[in-house]
């Protein structure tokens, strides 16, 4: 420690060459959990999803929809408590650029699935008492500038034509991951304009016991095996787990890149330290000259690596951190919950450790190698 | 006077790892670079490349993509019998009503849950005429009336059954793999083929989802769009293949874009940085020389240039290295789903002359950049406190 102030005096003979290198350092860190952070956000769906949710969906294809006389026959099943279902609507608003949610449920049984929607009681009642009625995040409430009471007219692409709703409700997710982006309506009033076409896209059903979960996905699909519309059941988070996979190598790449810049800026730092050590090593003679050890000078050089490597760390991972919260990039959205896990902060650490031992083990070697009488002979 | 660029090749093979480890740190940032570009671009290409430019793609009214469209069994022999078809040397029109539907197939080695979304199109037997880029490369067409499919060329190896002679099983039928067909690598090497009809019976009882035929006269599509809106029979809104395809990857491709833009900007500060410190060193190590050369009279913007294209082309060595890094990527294939047709897309990376030019460029002025401040320290230098 107490050689600590001749690190830091070190340190500030090439202040510029210091600073840039601690910004190098802070830049990786920032991108590398970043980058990682978008996959830890796609993979969280899963994590924070329901065990004792299941999803009940048509085995050919999630857009073929099912009978509503599922509903019953899914209600006797054993464990299942509940169950409720819902119709991909598909709407579009105004132009269209921005992509929202839009979907019907059966609203009663819906919200009570979901209690992670938080809707105050007058609005939720205001809600369920209104046919046209819908109910919206408050994400994006705020994206768009609305208010309860305001009428909003989606163009419908499956069911064609204009469809007006009236907000009566806005949710609160309890927890950022769920999203707070969706729109929901009565399937009643989609039921109502075309009662050809509409039956329930997905069932939802509620079980007593998560661990029942494989026993009842097997009893729903056997029953509806030999029918005209068999189904896939499984748990939500499986499902959320499917759908995260649907990204396919994007993920990989994110973590390729994340290594790519990592690998970057290893060079640059490393750079930095091998021309810090050259400029010295007049000076690392004479201090081992006057009795510093081969193991201490050796030392010196590492914990300078690490000073710059560590600040590097702590600027970084914190602009990453700071970045949903100042830019409310997390707040729903294209990647709801946006937030940088404690295992990123754990990799970044131990990358800056990593960075740490690579940059400066081969400039302190060489230091703590330095022949004695050459390296003093060199200087003037 | 300039100074030659010689005396700048040899300082740089006087500090050959400081040298190195700068043009790699550039390398790498040049290789990201055009890495990402080449994913973003492969994928626009094999969508841009699915449609051509004069086929026509009916949708109903008010749809933006195949899956949400419906149009019912009634209006196509009206859509058939329009004047804007070409016709086939059989006589009969060049016109392709199509079910489509993502179907959800396991992954090879996935769980149930672990699916892709591949798209299973009916169409037609004129739809071979209509798609000029589909060849069928391996065995024959699927026969009328029969559970037969071809599958796309980008299939296989990503899922089982899909070899020519393989049962392929879903909604609840087996189907017999008949054909593998490629498609000039755009999207449809990703989808499963079978016979409208087949398709229909099993997965939507009464509707086809699109209709594609060729325009009789390539010039003449305004005026077949009126036409068909005009047509009070039927609900149907017409577009360009080509642009119908092409504006499937408008989301997608901006988010690569968008992310490689992003990303390799916020890198090449960190490389700029670098290169600043190694320029600066270099300056600093080589002081009496600087001092030398202004004493024999070359002039300070001479020495300016002369640190300037030093970096530069430290820079531009990273750069090539850089190419030669991403080149191999070229042709390797993955696969994502495009969310604005919900169905899973296997594409190649696509290496362009004009992406590693742009990267080449991209790397010198990184050099230009990072080496600016330095070199003016140089050309600034007071000659004789720098000669002491």
């Amino acid at each position: 420690m107490k050689f600590l102030p001749l690190v830091l005096a070190n340190l500030k003979r090439h202040k510029l060459r210091t600073v840039l290198t601690t910004c190098s350092v802070a830049l990786a860190l920032f991108l590398f959990a970043s980058l990682r952070t978008v996959v830890t956000t796609l993979n969280a769906g899963s994590e924070v999803s329901s065990s004792s949710r299941m999803i009940v969906q048509n085995a050919t294809a999630f857009v073929i929809p099912l009978p509503q006389s599922y509903a019953t026959r899914l209600a006797s099943v054993p464990h299942v408590q509940a169950v409720t279902w819902a119709n991909w609507f598909g709407g579009k608003y105004g132009d269209g650029k921005k992509f929202f949610a839009n979907f019907a449920i059966d609203a009663k049984s819906y919200l009570e699935m979901y209690p992670e929607m938080v809707i105050p009681p007058d609005q939720k009642e205001a809600f369920l008492k209104e046919r046209s009625a819908a109910v919206i995040g408050e994400g994006l409430m705020r994206t768009f500038g609305w208010k309860v009471g305001d009428n909003v007219t989606l163009q419908g692409t499956i069911f064609p034509g204009d469809w007006t709703f009236t907000i009566r409700g806005v949710y609160h997710p309890t927890l950022k991951e769920y999203g707070d982006d969706q729109m929901l309506f009565h399937y009643d009033y989609l039921y109502e304009r075309e009662p050809t076409r509409v039956t329930p896209g997905w069932f939802i059903m509620k079980i007593d016991d998560p661990n029942a979960a494989p026993t009842v996905a097997k009893a729903v699909d056997d029953q509806f095996r030999n029918s005209t519309a068999p189904t896939k059941t499984g748990t939500e988070k499986a499902f959320a787990a499917g759908f995260a996979s649907m990204w396919g190598n994007v993920k990989l790449l994110m973590s390729t890149i994340g290594m790519a810049v990592v690998f970057a800026i290893l060079l640059v730092t490393a750079n930095a330290m091998m021309m810090n050590q050259r400029e010295r090593s007049g000076e690392v003679a004479v201090m081992k000259t006057i009795g510093f050890s081969d193991r201490r000078v050796f030392a010196l050089v590492i914990i300078e690596a690490a000073v710059i490597a560590l600040t590097g760390a702590v600027i970084g991972l914190g602009a990453a951190t700071l970045l949903p919260i100042v830019t409310g990039f997390g707040d729903g959205g294209f990647l709801p919950g946006f937030h940088v896990t404690q295992s990123t902060f754990l990799v970044g650490a131990s990358v800056a450790l990593l960075l740490t031992v690579a940059s400066g083990v081969f400039p302190a070697w060489q230091a703590a190698k330095l022949p004695v009488v050459q390296a003093l002979r060199r200087v003037e | 006077m300039k100074i030659p660029l010689v005396y700048n090749l040899r300082s740089v093979t006087q500090r050959p790892v400081s040298t190195a480890l700068t043009a790699l740190g550039i390398a790498l940032v040049v290789a990201v670079f055009i890495a990402m570009l080449a994913l973003a671009n492969g994928f626009i290409a094999a969508l841009v490349q699915t449609g051509s430019s004069d086929n026509v793609l009916l949708l109903r009214r008010g749809a933006d993509s195949e899956l949400s469209s419906g149009i019912p069994r009634e209006a196509i022999s009206i859509i058939a019998a329009s004047p804007h078809i070409a016709t086939a040397s059989d006589g009969r029109p060049l016109v392709s009503p199509e079910t489509y539907i993502v179907i959800n197939i396991p992954r090879l080695g996935g769980t149930q849950f672990d699916v892709a979304n591949v798209v299973a199109r009916g169409v037609s037997d004129k739809a071979f005429e209509v798609r000029r880029n589909v060849k069928v490369v391996e065995g024959r067409r699927f026969a009328s009336g029969h559970s037969e499919i071809c599958v796309g060329a980008k299939l296989a190896g990503r899922f089982d059954h899909v070899k020519v002679g393989d049962v392929l099983r879903f909604s609840n039928r087996d189907w017999n793999v008949v054909c593998r067909f490629t498609a000039e690598g755009s999207s449809f090497e990703s989808e499963i083929w079978g016979e409208n009809e087949q398709f229909q019976s099993v997965f939507r009882g009464g509707s086809f989802q699109d209709v594609a035929f060729r325009l009789k006269d390539p010039a003449g599509f305004d005026e077949a769009k009126r036409a068909f809106l005009a047509d009070q029979r039927i609900q149907v809104d017409a577009h360009r293949e080509s642009e119908f395809y092409a504006s499937q990857s408008e989301l997608l491709g901006n988010i690569l874009r968008f992310l490689a833009i992003m990303i390799t900007s916020i890198m090449s500060v960190g490389a700029v940085f670098g290169a600043v410190n190694t320029m600066y060193a270099a300056v600093s190590s080589r002081t009496p020389e600087i001092a030398v050369l202004l004493t024999l009279g070359f002039q300070p913007r001479s020495v300016l240039a002369s640190f300037l294209a030093e970096s530069a082309v430290i820079a531009f060595i990273g750069g090539v290295v850089g190419c030669l890094l991403a080149l191999p990527i070229n042709g390797v294939v993955t696969s994502t789903t495009n969310w604005a047709s919900f169905s899973e897309i296997a594409f190649a990376f696509r290496v362009t002359p004009q992406l590693l030019l742009a990267g080449l460029s991209f790397a010198v002025v990184m050099g230009l950049v990072g080496g600016f401040f330095p070199a003016r320290r140089a050309s600034k230098m007071p000659v004789i406190q720098a000669l002491r």
